[in-house]
């Protein structure tokens, strides 16, 4: 829900540019168990603490018509009984022994993660692969986190106009792939949720060979493999699992506009989006073009629009950018402004417009591309702080439809991409056609004169 | 990405300190040659150093009729300094591909920095002009300020914001808690290039300053840094404000805003940090409303399904120590949720926790506590909560046994007083059924 938002440099790491001795691939093991279940492990010895976590091949974008939510609310669901565990027991069982347990879902995974002392590891796994087959719900259960989630959906998107109108600019620019259906659901759809579309979603897609084990901590890869054939090993793979080919966009023929208004808005917000290429298997060049590509224009102070529409311009209270290529299928880059009071958004569109056509006249400055690779090889030493973080971009791509190879190729991959291709994609993309463009307002359209807060209560 | 339940912020506050008792977390106290002290965690396991620096007194020193200056201060001092303006700076930062968080809070400023070492001295020089000789520039100031309005603006629509504002004005009256560190909206309006100079000198000064370092630096390394960024600081600052009095009173107040879901706040008198009783309040908080497995879950959210989450822990803040909780609900379910909250709280009062919701809350804090250090930037602001909470350098070692040494009695005896249903005061933002605007 919140990928639009978070304009923060993460996930993008590159080659060592000092570190010749030790990277972090030497850090991480991979394996597959007999059933296909892949398995990473991370290691990092300064703590006696791990992190264990599950990854399914399963998301809000997995679901079938008519049952959106279902995903996510399967993941509350799982907290539930088993056959040989209450309801809650599990959660109770690692507060128990000291650890912190959550789960997430997104459009093309479900995760579900332990952190704990490392030599609990094996009855995280235990317990984890229980869940993996043997949940048993009651209608109560249904019933009550029906409930919760509608509560979630409360807090997350009906109290929040600007999550109301990420809502309809996914929906307006997907018109085919569910990637336009939100993660939570529809509410009159979420409603409706019974045990019949849990248990479908769960017999299908919770199996070991649509599942990754994710490990990183204070562990041996080859303890942590012995492990988890004793669990996840013993459990026979899902003949019924099919390739995931979800339905796909048709061809975007015209720009999309839209206008959401909220009496709650507090200051009008223009964001647009266009479809846009995602990493793929042996293919990931006009990602990282892309990639680098949201760095230069808007990923930062120094990025060009920025330094174009906040300081020189001074039409903006902040300009910005995000892309992010680790999806399994086309994916969108995100432009985002808020004017300055006394500008209205036409105005600022009409800004934003005159500083891409520039930008794509002028091309990329070298210096700002060197200066982004440079960060990017730094962000790898500072990754290593984090191997948590590590297995969890490993489990991101991984469940995105990319190989470990893929995943070890992308820091040196960013390393190489030159200005021209930075451009090529950028011509690629920048395409009113496949555009979306929303404005967030209040009743009354895009007032340029808004000084005059209104004060609620 | 949706989460089961939004991770309690509880152990965070409750707790700054603490280390594993298995890990190795080896503090040396570093004298600089100037004499500030600082505390280090040595580790050459990857090329970078995480500093963590934090003054006292934070946004509640602004001086009277310019509330959020320092935030705004704060805001300015990544946006030029010494020869580089505000785009020079963030392009030489770049440059070195450093990170230097600004941040502030009711009781603190707050400079997390991390940068390799291969360029270490260029990092470390240019931190400095950013502490030492920050510009001020009238157009950063403009613009900054800009950006402070508008987040105001938001504020101003956002039900928890309006809570907590609403919450913070009647516990703390008149006193700086009592208002957001942000300013208002024509507070920082007013505020002049001037008033920002003031709010510099009112924050960084020698004698509130607590550092923490952890990476790979040497403590002679360390004492030289430390003097480089802080020894030209004058001695002192502005004066610390007194303790707040809280205000305190039961019963319901109603903030009318359109919106589907309700939010409330509540709370009460919390138990100040260095009460001896302290560890006792927090495990019986703790069971009350620590974790997706406290009784407040159990009752509202997985009994009856009223809300996504409910949360409630102690905030001792270094001016006045405060128990407070967070719900929300749909506005036709949020006054069922209200009630069971109430009744939760008068039951613990009445009848204590039992012997093995202690057991299980021990094993839980204890086992838990290896966990936060995790990460050079995490170990380093421990360290500095440690300095500003005063305690011992050894403290990680014994903290558990701390815990472990509670007793049943010792709960129930601090749950009996501290729990004050009479006293817990509840803002609600929203259109609630059921609740009386007047309620009180």
């Amino acid at each position: 829900m919140t990928r639009f938002l978070s304009f923060i440099t993460i996930g993008l790491v590159a080659l060592p540019a000092a570190l010749t001795a030790q990277d972090i691939s030497d850090q991480v093991t991979t394996f597959t168990l007999e059933n296909g279940m892949e398995a990473v492990v991370v290691e990092d010895h300064r703590a006696p603490v791990v992190q264990h976590m599950v990854w399914y091949r399963a998301g809000s974008a997995d679901e079938t018509a008519g049952v959106s939510g279902v995903a996510h609310f399967l993941e509350h669901l799982l907290f539930k009984a088993t056959d040989t565990l209450e309801a809650g027991e599990l959660s109770a069982t690692v507060a128990a022994n000291g650890g912190t347990d959550n789960a997430f879902t997104s459009y093309d995974y479900t995760a579900y993660y332990q952190q704990v002392a490392a030599d609990r590891l094996g009855l995280m796994m235990e317990m984890e692969a229980d869940r993996m087959k043997n949940i048993r719900l009651t209608d109560t259960d249904i019933l009550n986190e029906r409930n919760v989630i509608l509560e979630e959906r409360n807090m997350r998107i009906e109290n929040n106009p600007g999550a109301l109108f990420s809502e309809d600019l996914s929906a307006a620019q997907y018109l085919n792939h569910h990637y336009g259906i939100p993660v939570i659901g529809w509410k009159h759809e979420m409603e409706q949720l019974d045990m019949e579309a849990v248990m479908a979603f769960y017999e299908l897609y919770y199996s070991p060979n649509n599942a990754i084990l994710v490990v990183s901590g204070d562990v041996d890869p080859d303890e942590v493999r012995a492990l988890a054939e004793e669990t996840y090993g013993k459990i026979p793979a899902n003949p019924n699992l099919t390739e995931r080919a979800r339905p796909q966009e048709p061809p975007q023929r015209a720009a999309r506009r839209m206008v959401y208004e909220d009496p709650r808005v507090a200051r009008p917000t223009l964001r647009r989006s266009y479809l846009a290429p995602e990493r793929n298997p042996g293919d990931q060049r006009t990602a990282a073009a892309l990639e680098l590509l949201s760095e230069v224009l808007g990923g930062g102070q120094t990025s060009y629009l920025n330094e174009r529409l906040q300081f020189e311009e001074k039409k903006v209270v902040y300009a910005g950018t995000y892309y992010s290529g680790t999806s399994l299928d086309p994916t969108t880059f995100n432009v985002i402004v808020m004017p300055v009071p006394g500008v209205s958004l036409e105005e600022a569109e009409a800004s934003l417009d005159a500083a891409m056509a520039d930008f794509m006249a002028e091309g990329v400055d070298p210096d700002h591309l060197d200066r982004i690779k440079s960060q990017l090889r730094a962000a790898q030493i500072y990754e290593r702080d984090s191997v948590d973080s590590i297995g969890n971009r490993y489990g991101r791509a991984l469940t995105s439809g990319l190989t470990v190879e893929d995943i070890q190729a992308w820091p040196a991959l960013l390393q190489e991409i030159t200005p021209e291709e930075v451009m090529a994609a950028a011509e690629l993309v920048f395409s009113a056609d496949q555009s979306v463009t929303g404005w967030l307002v209040r009743p009354g359209g895009d007032e340029a004169g808004d000084e005059a807060e209104e004060v609620t209560q | 990405m949706m989460m089961r339940f939004a991770p309690a912020v509880a152990f965070v506050l409750g707790l700054v300190t603490a280390v594993p008792a298995r890990a190795e977390v080896d503090i040396q106290e570093v004298t600089s040659p100037s004499g500030i002290t600082a505390w280090l965690v040595e580790d050459h396991t990857i090329p970078f150093t995480a500093l963590e620096i934090r003054f006292r007194g934070g946004t509640s020193l602004d001086a009277p009729g310019k509330r959020g200056a320092i935030y705004l201060m704060t805001g300015l001092l990544e946006e030029g300094a010494g020869d580089l303006d505000a785009r020079g700076f963030a392009t030489a930062r770049e440059e070195l591909a450093a990170s230097f968080g600004y941040d502030s809070s009711d009781d603190d400023v707050s400079i997390s920095a991390k940068f390799l070492t291969e360029n270490r001295d260029e990092a470390v020089a240019l931190l400095r002009s950013s502490l030492v000789e920050p510009r001020f520039d009238q157009d950063a100031v403009d613009r900054v300020r800009g950006q402070v309005l508008s987040g105001l603006a938001s504020d101003e629509k956002d039900p928890d914001d309006i809570a907590g504002k609403t919450f913070a004005a009647q516990i703390f009256g008149e006193h700086p808690y009592g208002t957001p560190g942000k300013g208002t909206l024509a507070s920082v309006e007013a505020l002049t290039r001037d008033d920002i100079v003031a709010a510099h000198a009112a924050v960084f000064a020698r004698d509130r300053v607590y550092v923490g370092a952890v990476g790979d630096i040497t403590p002679e390394e360390l004492g030289a840094i430390v003097d480089e960024l802080l020894a030209d600081l004058p001695e002192t600052g502005a004066d610390m404000p007194p303790p707040a009095e809280l205000q305190v009173e039961g019963g319901t107040t109603v903030v009318p805003f359109e919106t589907p879901q309700s939010v409330a706040l509540f709370g009460q008198p919390g138990m100040a940090r260095d009460d001896p009783d302290f560890f006792a309040a927090m495990i019986a908080t703790h069971i009350l409303g620590g974790t997706g497995e406290s009784r407040l879950m159990r009752e509202v959210r997985v009994k009856r399904g009223l809300t996504y989450g409910v949360y409630a822990y102690l905030g001792p803040k270094d001016l006045a120590s405060i128990l407070v909780g967070r719900v929300a609900s749909a506005n036709d379910r949020i006054a069922e949720a209200i009630d069971v909250i109430g009744d939760e709280w008068a039951l613990i009062a009445a009848d204590g926790i039992t012997a093995e919701e202690l057991e299980a809350a021990k094993t839980y804090l204890t086992g838990a506590y290896p966990l936060r250090f995790k990460g050079n930037g995490r170990i380093a602001g421990i360290l500095v909560g440690m300095q500003m909470e005063d305690l011992p350098i050894d403290y990680i070692a014994t903290r558990n046994d701390k815990v472990d040494a509670v007793t049943l009695e010792d709960v129930n005896r601090v749950a009996a007083d501290l729990f004050q249903p009479e006293n817990l005061h509840f803002v609600v933002v929203g259109m609630p059924d059921g609740l009386d605007p007047d309620t009180n």
